[in-house]
């Protein structure tokens, strides 16, 4: 285990290290002078030249990736040029809504997708087992923007439930907070419950035909205490990579659907720095996003080490 | 050996689409480069099948129109994805366990934890937005999809004896690559084109919604879905008819999708029967 993770552990440096290497280089090697880009075509020349000093970009292209690295290893990812503020500030307000809306989307998919998923197999071919799939099978087609869409035309605009965006902060209380991101974090899970509750269904249905799920059903145990004890818990890896890829889904879905429900997420953000050429706090937001990314998938791997000792030998 | 039901309800549905995107090209009900602003908003109608939007544009020629840029973008992305990523895996397979072997592998995982969303951002913030970083940034996030599933597929085949007498024959890795495994592995390429595909249109949808995909005028079904959004208090069907649009084209992609599988895999047929 400990060769494994040695291994593992060297792996997930080196991915960290070419992803942030790949960053770096689009944004700031291939525009040419990222100072004159984010000044604009009539810029003054001194403007320009003032900029390149404060951005560090009269260095080596070797020198500012360092620069930039071991600033951003420290929690310091430079200043934003229009919001004038520190990146990193911005990046954590902005997280704060980001994170808990794709953490309580996560939840909301497995909560809605292990009964469906179980409840289905154990109906194989039955009216039950139809429904869900092909409810599931519409649930994977919906772009869940438009579905956002469509919640927000039905509860906020018809029932008038709750207000049709914007964001109260936390400080109003977990409660106020929660019910803001409460049909974002649905319109998130739907087409991710969809695909997690196939999958269970089709990985239950594989360890079903198991010799040792007929040695439980021999030995009396119920179809159901099989299917729970036994049958589960030897289905669940695949489930547990679907949920490790599905984060990184959800993290992009959550940047998409902030911009239906006006959230001032991590969303909001780039694409507004993207509109302002605010290109540092593009890459901060984007590396942020691909090291989440990274990192979920390097936990998901130790995880199924822990589960399945086999897996330890062939990686 | 009778065709899944879904299989035909997929392609029915695919065909659909197709046909209407062909059509385009000669004939849509109403020009959608004309704005008539004295014909907006107007609800449907014999005149306008499904009403006129914010611009007076017909919503059915807007969609017909629309269907072009969706189906053309995932289009060209699986043709990216399958051109880099089919032979990269079939070269990891050949090579397996080499040193080339490993840096394709840990290449696609690079690629991978890019998400086509987070490609597009960074193509866009250097180059500003087009319908192209939508194609490039799906194509380059199907790449390590289509080398992942050539890879895994094709190394089963290499254990094979028909392989194996191949090589004591003596044509290379390259020819038999070309000439056996190529062959024996164009059923799973085409499900995995066809997932692409819809995943294609539904990643374009957004990435236009958000606007990093197609900029006016060029209809698009994700566009028109952001414009529409204002008006969502007011004239919900400028919102409705685009998504129920996304969400039939990559249904029944999808159906035809699953049904190809069934279909294709010897292995799946007896385990259903």
């Amino acid at each position: 285990m400990t060769r494994f993770l040695a291994m593992r552990l060297l792996s997930l440096t080196l991915s960290l290290v070419a992803a942030s290497v790949v960053i770096f280089a689009v944004i700031e090697v291939i525009p040419g002078d990222p100072a004159a880009y984010m000044l604009g075509l009539n810029a003054d020349p001194d403007a320009v030249a003032a900029l390149r000093d404060e951005l560090g970009l009269n260095g080596s292209v070797l020198s500012r990736y360092l620069h930039w690295i071991g600033g951003a290893l420290q929690g310091d990812f430079g200043q934003s040029y229009t919001y004038r503020v520190p990146v990193s500030e911005l990046i954590l307000q902005r997280t704060q809504v980001s994170g808990p809306l794709a953490i309580y989307a996560l939840l909301l998919s497995v909560l809605i997708a292990f009964p469906v998923g179980i409840i289905a197999a154990s109906r194989r071919g039955k009216p039950a087992d139809y429904g869900i799939m092909a409810a599931t099978q519409l649930g994977i087609a919906v772009p869940n923007f438009w579905f956002a869409m469509l919640l927000v035309l039905v509860f906020a605009v018809k029932l008038h439930w709750v207000s049709a965006g914007g964001f109260p902060g936390w400080d109003g209380g977990l409660f106020t907070g929660l019910k803001a991101l409460t049909l974002p974090a649905i319109a998130l899970a739907l087409p991710q419950a969809s695909i997690l509750a196939r999958v269970l269904r089709s990985s239950l249905l594989d360890t079903l035909h198991q010799d040792y799920i007929r040695t439980a059903r021999a030995k009396g145990l119920s179809r159901r205490q099989t299917l729970m004890r036994h049958a589960l818990r030897n289905g669940l890896i695949p489930v547990l990579t679907i949920l490790g890829l599905q984060f990184s889904f959800l993290l992009a879905g959550a940047i998409i659907i902030e911009n239906v429900f006006f959230l001032p997420g991590l969303g909001r953000l780039i694409f507004q720095a993207i509109t302002q050429r605010d290109l540092i706090v593009v890459e901060s937001v984007v590396m942020l996003l691909v090291f989440a990314v990274i990192l979920v998938n390097f936990t998901v791997d130790i995880a199924y080490a822990i589960a399945d000792p086999r897996l330890r030998r062939h990686r | 050996m009778k065709l899944p039901l879904q299989l035909w309800i997929g392609f029915g549905l695919f065909a659909f689409f197709v046909l209407a995107v062909l059509l385009s090209f000669f004939w849509t009900p109403f020009d959608v480069t004309v704005l008539d602003i004295s014909e907006k908003l107007l609800p449907p109608s014999s005149r306008h099948l499904l009403g006129t939007d914010h611009f007076g544009r017909d919503m059915l020629s807007m969609l017909m129109v629309g269907a072009r840029t969706s189906i053309a973008v995932a289009i060209i992305a699986v043709g990216i994805g399958v051109a880099a990523g089919v032979p990269l895996g079939l070269l990891a397979a050949a090579n397996r366990g080499s040193l080339l072997d490993e840096i394709i592998m840990r290449g696609n995982d690079l690629v991978f934890a890019f998400p086509s969303l987070v490609i597009a951002i960074l193509i866009t913030a250097v180059f500003g937005p087009s319908a192209v970083n939508a194609i490039l940034a799906i194509g380059i996030f199907n790449i390590p999809v289509f080398a992942r599933v050539t890879r895994g597929a094709a190394l089963s085949l290499w254990t094979l004896d028909y392989i194996m007498a191949a090589r004591v024959a003596g044509k290379r890795a390259l020819r038999i690559s070309l000439e056996h495994i190529l062959p024996n592995i164009a059923n799973v390429l085409i499900v995995q084109g066809t997932i692409q595909f819809s995943l294609g249109i539904l990643a374009e949808a957004g990435l236009s919604y958000v606007g990093l995909g197609a900029q006016p005028p060029t209809p698009s079904w994700g566009r028109m879905l952001a414009d529409a959004q204002t008006m969502i208090y007011t004239t919900p069907r400028l919102a409705i008819l685009p998504g129920l649009a996304i969400v039939l084209a990559v249904l029944g992609l999808n159906l035809m999708g699953d049904g190809l599988r069934d279909f294709l895999d010897p292995r799946l047929r007896r385990a259903r029967q």
